[in-house]
């Protein structure tokens, strides 16, 4: 392993391409915590996310006027609103106003750290985004289907859960797969409260050594792969819910 | 039609290139003649260049610079800058003298004419609250301290001392989380927080560590401005033998740094 890590040190000095995440130990630990702390992050929002948008969309077809119009200021506002701006706010607005705890290091710092308010922030924000496209999900099941669980005597949870969930999300997965790839790369913005993602570990790295470029590229490889992944598992899920007669 | 275009941009290059030459042969003779200086100076550094409630640029760096006007007898033009491009503006001559915070490097010597002895000088320092009772570096250790992003010296107050650097875009976002008790302490230029610490608002914090990566500050020509490089050495030299340095300091808050006395004292 050793003399592979020295292979780039060579290959640095040969070439000048410096890749010292490579060679160097402690350049080595921050871009595993960075890749770390992304993936953490991302796979937190896109379960919260998914949830916030499969709840948001059932509260969207209640019968309560006022249940319907609370979702809908929430769409609102989360939609229509920059996702690094809601960061900002959330992490040097709201942050002040919580409750401050005492800490290890003999302070008091605020209840929720930036990493907290990255996940709080980034799932309401792709959450607004998953509640529209589950409801075009649901709008998309068959009245009759719905009319026909409802004589059979199913309340109103079971058919959301046990009849229109199900066949809606068959409809729903390749936008929801687009919002997801969003929300992954959004996660960078998190770079902006100081959250050591893999952006801001690269940041450091190439302000010590200079190796923008060499830096810039790997960035793009490294999301190109995450999103790949996230792209695969999303297709492979679409495949497995297949049904004969709905959607494909 | 198409040669006679051509020939014309030949002709008014050439001629730019010429006017440039005869320019930049003496840049004293033109300032002169413009009857006005132009001075790169940092509008976002208090108290060293920074904005008045009125919006004119004042500090203790435009101060340096008013005298040089004075002594050649011209009128100042501040022309606010920032660290990513003075280098910038002195090279492609839209100031004729350039003193921004500037840490003298060798490789910043290749690009611009950095003039001997140094101005200033100024390090890596903390501002912490002084409830915590920080008293060394390695008391960081394990705390996380906040941080500017691309600052030179993140790298080593973790390393060295295993403080975890939370590091911000720019200072305004740093003081926030440091207010907010996000962070232990800033890591940042002393001369800056020496600043802080006289400001009210920061009453409870203090700049309880020796300073470290002492580096100093060169006030800059472009290159090849021989004459003026020798004019300004002299300048500078004045500076710190009458004290200039040190009553500037006191003017604006500033405790006298040992770099400003010991060049007074030699």
């Amino acid at each position: 392993m050793e003399t592979f890590y020295e292979w780039f040190l060579v290959l640095y000095e040969d070439t000048g391409i410096n890749l010292p995440f490579m060679y160097d130990d402690y350049d080595r630990g921050r871009i595993l915590n960075g890749l770390w702390a992304t993936i953490k992050l991302s796979a937190i929002c896109v379960l919260f996310s998914v949830i916030i948008g499969m709840v948001g969309a059932w509260l969207q077809g209640s019968p309560w006027k006022v249940t319907r119009r609370v979702v809908n200021v929430y769409i609102q506002l989360f939609r229509n609103t920059p996702p690094l701006v809601q960061l900002y706010f959330f992490y040097f607005a709201v942050g002040i106003l919580i409750p401050r705890v005492e800490n290890d290091w003999g302070g008091t710092s605020p209840l929720i750290d930036s990493f907290g308010w990255a996940v709080i922030s980034l799932s309401f924000f792709a959450g607004a985004f998953n509640v529209e496209i589950f409801r075009s999900g649901i709008e998309a099941v068959p009245k009759s289907t719905i009319e026909a669980a409802k004589a059979l005597g199913f309340s109103r949870l079971q058919i959301y859960k046990d009849i229109t969930l199900p066949l809606a999300l068959r409809v729903v997965i390749p936008s929801l797969n687009n919002n997801l790839v969003n929300l992954v790369k959004t996660t960078t913005l998190a770079y902006a409260i100081a959250v050591p993602e893999l952006l801001y570990e690269s940041n450091q790295i190439w302000s010590d050594n200079v190796n923008v470029t060499e830096m810039m590229l790997f960035l793009l490889i490294a999301y190109f792969v995450l999103v790949g992944i996230l792209v695969w598992a999303m297709n492979s899920w679409d495949r497995s819910l297949k049904i004969p007669g709905f959607g494909q | 039609m198409q040669l006679n275009f051509v020939k014309k941009i030949a002709l008014t290059a050439a001629l730019a290139l010429s006017t440039a030459t005869a320019v930049y042969a003496d840049v004293i003779d033109d300032i002169k003649e413009r009857g006005t200086i132009r001075v790169g100076v940092k509008a976002d550094y208090k108290p060293y260049g920074f904005r008045d409630t009125d919006g004119s640029i004042v500090g203790i760096e435009p101060e340096l610079a008013k005298d040089v006007a004075d002594m050649l007898g011209v009128d100042i033009e501040y022309v606010p800058v920032v660290s990513s491009n003075r280098m910038q503006f002195l090279e492609q001559g839209k100031v004729d003298l350039m003193i921004a915070t500037m840490t003298d490097k060798p490789d910043r010597r290749k690009v611009v004419s950095i003039v001997d002895p140094n101005y200033y000088s100024s390090g890596t320092n903390i501002l912490a609250l002084k409830s915590l009772g920080l008293k060394e570096w390695t008391d960081l250790k394990g705390k996380p301290v906040c941080g500017i992003q691309g600052a030179f010296y993140n790298k080593a107050t973790s390393q060295n001392y295993g403080a975890k650097i939370v590091a911000f875009k720019g200072t305004a976002e740093a003081y926030a989380a440091l207010k907010a008790g996000n962070c232990a302490a800033f890591v940042y230029d002393d001369s800056a927080i020496v600043a802080k610490t006289k400001d009210p608002e920061w009453a409870g914090y203090e700049m309880p560590l020796a300073t470290i990566d002492d580096a100093p500050w060169g006030l800059a020509v472009q290159l090849g401005e021989d004459k003026f490089h020798a004019m300004m050495s002299g300048i500078i030299i004045a500076w710190h033998k009458s004290g200039r340095i040190l009553d500037l300091e006191t003017k604006w808050g500033v405790t006298n740094t040992p770099f400003a006395k010991t060049m007074n004292e030699n």
